[in-house]
């Protein structure tokens, strides 16, 4: 009760100080046009697909990369030094580098380059950048899981005669993808806001279009509507993580005799 | 030909040193009870034997087949062994029916149906049935720890090795437990076990051998080892065990 008093008396309070603000008509001209949120909604949300396809197509490659990047970094023993070694320099170079960086470099950089070979589009460039970049933190959510695992459990694996791989694959995986399911669900979120910032290099996703429609009629509400989308996105994302992990639980407990 | 030999084995973790030249031959059929203190090096044995450990000096031989040769396929020489848990380390995210399958249709290359039908037969002979399609975290600790065993008979081993396999249960769910490993014993399985159960090793064992500080100090068959050991360290660790009421 006092709880949702005290969140009302403040929200109260903010809404009042806004809204008496000396510049708020003006803000409110400029950012809630709800004509305008009308009118540009309909392109922005076609161009909201463009950040849905780039979100669809990264993270499939993500997983994968991640996977074999986080299993390259558990092997064990002085024979796979170079390969931990590359491993650990890859997640490093790639988690403190800004997003935005690697994406001017590729996107602008790959392109210039000419080659026959090598794709011209920005968008895919983009992909390229945010495969990168994700994978990095990905696969560091994906050796917290694996690490979770007790030793124990390969142990048991092994001593049924199972190799490394398939102790790895049939007992260690499974156990650790389901740990961290919540966490890898949060860098997807993460994962597809950023695709917004492709539009730095001109590919027309729901940022880009926006800013095309606020440079055209100086008012901002395009802005609010590509924000609406993008939240849109996320929640039913979050439900389904939610779900997802409900479900493990509940088959693990209410499994019945057959 | 002996189902297991032990020659010298010694083994370190960092400047510990767990086992001091441990020497043991196990007949086949033959059940060997290994009792002493914890930390004796009871469990690091078993998993010498088992290549879950590298050890650092002597051989250990299976079969016939040395597995701490050089070059050794590991996972070949598991095949050959069951190894049952403290802990029972059975897998969480797996029925009971996926655990006991998964050596064979993995490892031995049984079809689906030729493991699970054998899996079946084996979680009936062990009260077991019942249970064949629930998650491990729904049954007690005796029932899994009977899961544990059942999951290690699945790969048809000639040799098992149990590691305290009732120091984690309850003291009401012990008995299904021991009257299992009765039943394997009869069955004429030949088993290292390790126990602090003295009554049980009684029952069981043809050989018990008394590990103290790395080395096997004493053996012989139980009523001798038990009942009237020559070593005042057997002496002094049995006593202990009557004053806690556990024999």
């Amino acid at each position: 009760m006092i709880a949702v008093a005290s969140t009302i008396v403040v929200f109260v309070a903010l809404a009042l100080l806004v809204t008496n603000a000396p510049g708020w008509p003006e803000v409110k001209r400029t950012f809630f046009d709800w004509e305008q949120f009308k009118a540009s909604m309909p392109e922005i949300a076609r161009a909201f697909l463009l950040n849905v396809k780039m979100f669809c197509i990264a993270e499939v490659f993500i997983l994968v990369f991640a996977l074999v990047l986080a299993v390259l970094r558990s092997l064990p023993g002085p024979v796979f030094f170079p390969l931990r070694a590359l491993a650990i320099v890859y997640a490093d170079f790639f988690r403190g580098v800004p997003t935005i960086l690697v994406i001017a470099v590729l996107g602008f950089g790959a392109p210039a380059l000419q080659l026959k070979s090598v794709p011209l589009s920005t968008t895919f460039w983009g992909i390229v950048a945010l495969v990168l970049v994700y994978t990095a933190y990905v696969s560091e959510v994906y050796r917290a899981g694996i690490e979770s695992v007790h030793p124990s459990q390969e142990a048991a694996a092994r001593s049924l005669g199972l190799s490394r791989g398939q102790a790895l694959r049939f007992v260690v995986l499974p156990q650790a993808v389901r740990r961290v399911v919540p966490p890898l669900l949060n860098d997807f979120i993460g994962l597809q806001k950023d695709t917004a910032l492709v539009g730095f290099l001109g590919s027309v996703e729901a940022f880009k279009q926006s800013q095309i429609d606020a440079a055209a009629t100086f008012n901002y509400t395009s802005y609010l509507a590509a924000a609406v989308l993008f939240v849109a996105l996320t929640i039913p994302l979050a439900r389904l993580t939610d779900w997802l992990i409900a479900r493990d639980r509940r088959r693990r407990q209410t499994a019945r005799v057959a | 030909m002996n189902a297991l030999e032990l020659h010298g084995v010694h083994k370190s973790f960092g400047s510990h040193e767990v086992l001091r030249g441990i020497d043991l031959d196990v007949a086949e059929h033959e059940v060997v009870c290994l009792i002493g203190a914890s930390g004796s090096g009871k469990s690091t044995l078993l998993r010498c034997v088992n290549v879950l450990e590298p050890i650092d000096a002597g051989r250990i031989v299976v079969g016939g087949d040395e597995v701490t040769a050089r070059g050794a396929n590991v996972n070949r020489v598991r095949r050959r062994i069951g190894i049952v848990f403290q802990a029972f380390n059975l897998f969480p995210h797996m029925t009971v029916l996926r655990n006991v399958t998964l050596g064979p249709t993995r490892v031995l290359g049984h079809s689906r149906g030729e493991a699970e039908a054998d899996a079946r037969e084996l979680l009936e002979r062990f009260g077991l049935a019942a249970r064949a399609d629930e998650y491990p975290d729904r049954l007690s600790g005796g029932q899994q720890q009977r899961v544990a065993i059942v999951r290690a008979l699945a790969m048809q081993p000639e040799l098992m090795l149990l590691d305290e396999v009732t120091s984690a249960l309850d003291p009401e769910l012990v008995a299904e437990v021991l009257q299992v490993i009765r039943e394997l014993a009869a069955g004429g399985m030949t088993m290292v076990i390790a126990t602090h159960e003295m009554s049980f090793a009684r029952d069981i064992a043809d050989r018990v051998c008394f590990l103290d500080d790395g080395v096997i100090l004493e053996q012989g068959p139980p009523k001798r080892i038990l009942t009237a050991p020559e070593e005042p360290r057997t002496q002094q660790f049995l006593q202990r065990i009557i004053e806690a009421g556990r024999m």
